[in-house]
């Protein structure tokens, strides 16, 4: 008899101005050159790559910066199947955590330019940076990390 | 059950031993974590303790301020988490961290906590952000800012106590602001000097046991009393002229059982101090002598922050009994209130 109220629709809408904070707003801009730098924590001397200011294990300002090389090992990865929104690459693609030489912790990266069933666990890879005129303070100027001197087979699927 | 009397008797004896604060107006560059770090860090320094000493660390922060899901998180950055530590949160004031702690040390078995409170109220639109604290059906879909709700409670205060614009004025310049009675309203009967800062900032406290308090700091400020409580969700079901749970707070909180000599009442609006002091009778106490949140209302600190201002008084030697009050919500709904006292 009665009309149930099932539901209403309240539209939210928050903007934010966001700040990375001082250390990662340094890791940016030297993205923007070409260059990926973190910061050793002076106590237990682990190197933070994107750095955040502090050693979340210690719990002290992390103030030195390090210059890393832009090779490293993929110490995880895992091969993207599904489709979702605003997703920037096609399917499948891999993501992998990558720690770069020098670096303590690892971080968030493509792989791209081997057969996905090649990427293994300790596989040596390097960043390979969009054009120059596309770099910018986003981690975004690399297009995609890639095996060091691999020769993939061509027996699975390609990506990238 | 045991008497009441018994149970107080158990209590453990728990002292704030130091505290440190950072009130900044419109932080360009850091975050949250960059914030917190040296408050944290001057807090240890003031004991001489290091994250390794503490039984038990607490938190207030808010993801709505921040932004982020489970920003709490990453804020626990500036403490370090490793080895792993004892920790807990509250989307709450600070102080209602302090109070979580004071009850995990009733426990017995620790005797140190470590409870900060970090917010940056200028990184969203904060009136926006304050109107997602209300009923989500029927209230925050037309979206009263705070300032309107605390003035639609200005209003009321005055037709009912008799009391003035100019008395509210008072208080705003006891707090330190400039005053400017031929202003425009913000929301009649509100204006300008009657509101809070927008005020991002930290606090930090540590708060020790018996002999370990004792150890740390020559005049510990210890908590003889604390308590609070909260009222309706719905605005029209509340008597806004006055603060029931703040009143009753304060009396469990043994608040009358002897002289106050300094109070820091945690009003963001002018109106609400008047409100306060009438609900826990504060004759011949000092009020506000920080300037309160008229001066730096940091969101989730700012009530930490009453506390650490009214034990400093103590661990000072300025004040033998000190009153604190800390409040959540709109309009004053949710009150907390801290009694410490030097011996």
């Amino acid at each position: 008899m009665s009309d149930d109220v099932t539901g209403i629709v309240v539209p939210l809408r928050l903007e934010y101005h966001y700040t990375p904070g001082v250390a990662a707003s340094r890791f940016l801009r030297h993205i923007a050159e070409g260059n990926y730098v973190g910061q050793r924590c002076p106590k237990c001397k682990k190197v933070y790559v994107p750095p955040r200011g502090s050693c979340p294990t210690c719990g002290v300002p992390t103030d030195e910066e390090v210059e890393l090389k832009q090779t490293g090992t993929i110490t995880a990865f895992c091969i993207v199947n599904i489709p979702f929104a605003g997703q920037a690459v096609e399917c499948p693609y891999v993501s992998a955590t990558i720690q770069l030489d020098g670096a303590d912790i690892g971080f968030y990266h493509l792989i791209q330019e081997i057969p996905y069933d090649q990427i293994h666990i300790g596989m040596r890879v390097e960043a390979v940076w969009k054009p120059k005129q596309e770099w910018g303070p986003t981690t975004e100027s690399i297009a995609h990390f890639r095996p060091i001197d691999a020769t993939p087979e061509r027996s699975g699927g390609t990506i990238g | 059950m045991p008497r009441r009397s018994e149970a107080e008797a158990r209590l453990a004896d728990v002292a704030v031993v130091a505290f440190a604060q950072s009130n900044i107006f419109g932080e360009r560059e850091r975050n949250e974590v960059e914030i917190l770090m040296p408050v944290v860090r001057e807090v240890f320094d003031k004991v001489g303790l290091t994250k390794n000493d503490i039984g038990f660390t607490c938190s207030g922060t808010s993801d709505y301020l921040a932004g982020q899901p489970f920003s709490f998180v990453s804020a626990l950055d500036a403490v370090g988490a490793w080895p792993p530590i004892v920790e807990s949160h509250v989307e709450m004031d600070g102080a209602w961290a302090l109070y979580e702690a004071w009850v995990r040390l009733q426990h017995g078995d620790l005797d140190t906590a470590l409870v900060y409170a970090v917010g940056k109220s200028s990184m969203g639109d904060l009136l926006d952000v304050l109107s997602l604290q209300l009923d989500p059906y029927v209230v925050t879909p037309l979206w009263p800012d705070p300032v309107s709700l605390a003035a639609l409670q200005a209003r009321a205060y005055l037709e009912s106590s008799g009391k003035t614009e100019d008395d509210l004025a008072a208080v705003a310049a006891r707090a330190g602001r400039k005053i400017d009675t031929n202003s425009d309203y913000i929301a009649s009967p509100l204006r300008r000097h009657d509101c809070p800062p927008i005020t991002d900032g930290a606090a930090a406290i540590v708060l020790a046991v018996g002999d370990r308090a004792r150890e740390l700091c020559e005049r510990p400020a210890w908590i003889s009393g604390v308590d609070h409580r909260i009222e309706q969700h719905a605005l029209g079901a509340r008597d806004l002229t006055r603060s029931a749970s703040t009143k009753l707070a304060a009396e469990k909180a043994g608040a009358s059982s002897g002289p106050i000599d300094v109070a820091e009442l945690h009003a963001p609006f002018t109106h609400q101090e008047l409100i306060l002091r009438d609900a826990i009778g504060l004759d011949g106490a000092e009020v506000n002598p920080s300037g309160g949140a008229l001066k730096a209302n940091p969101l989730m600190v700012a009530g930490l922050e009453r506390i650490g201002e009214a034990a400093q008084r103590v661990i000072d030697g300025n004040a033998k009994r000190a009153l604190a009050h800390a409040t959540s919500g709109p309009c004053l709904q949710q009150n907390l209130v801290c009694v410490m006292e030097g011996r």
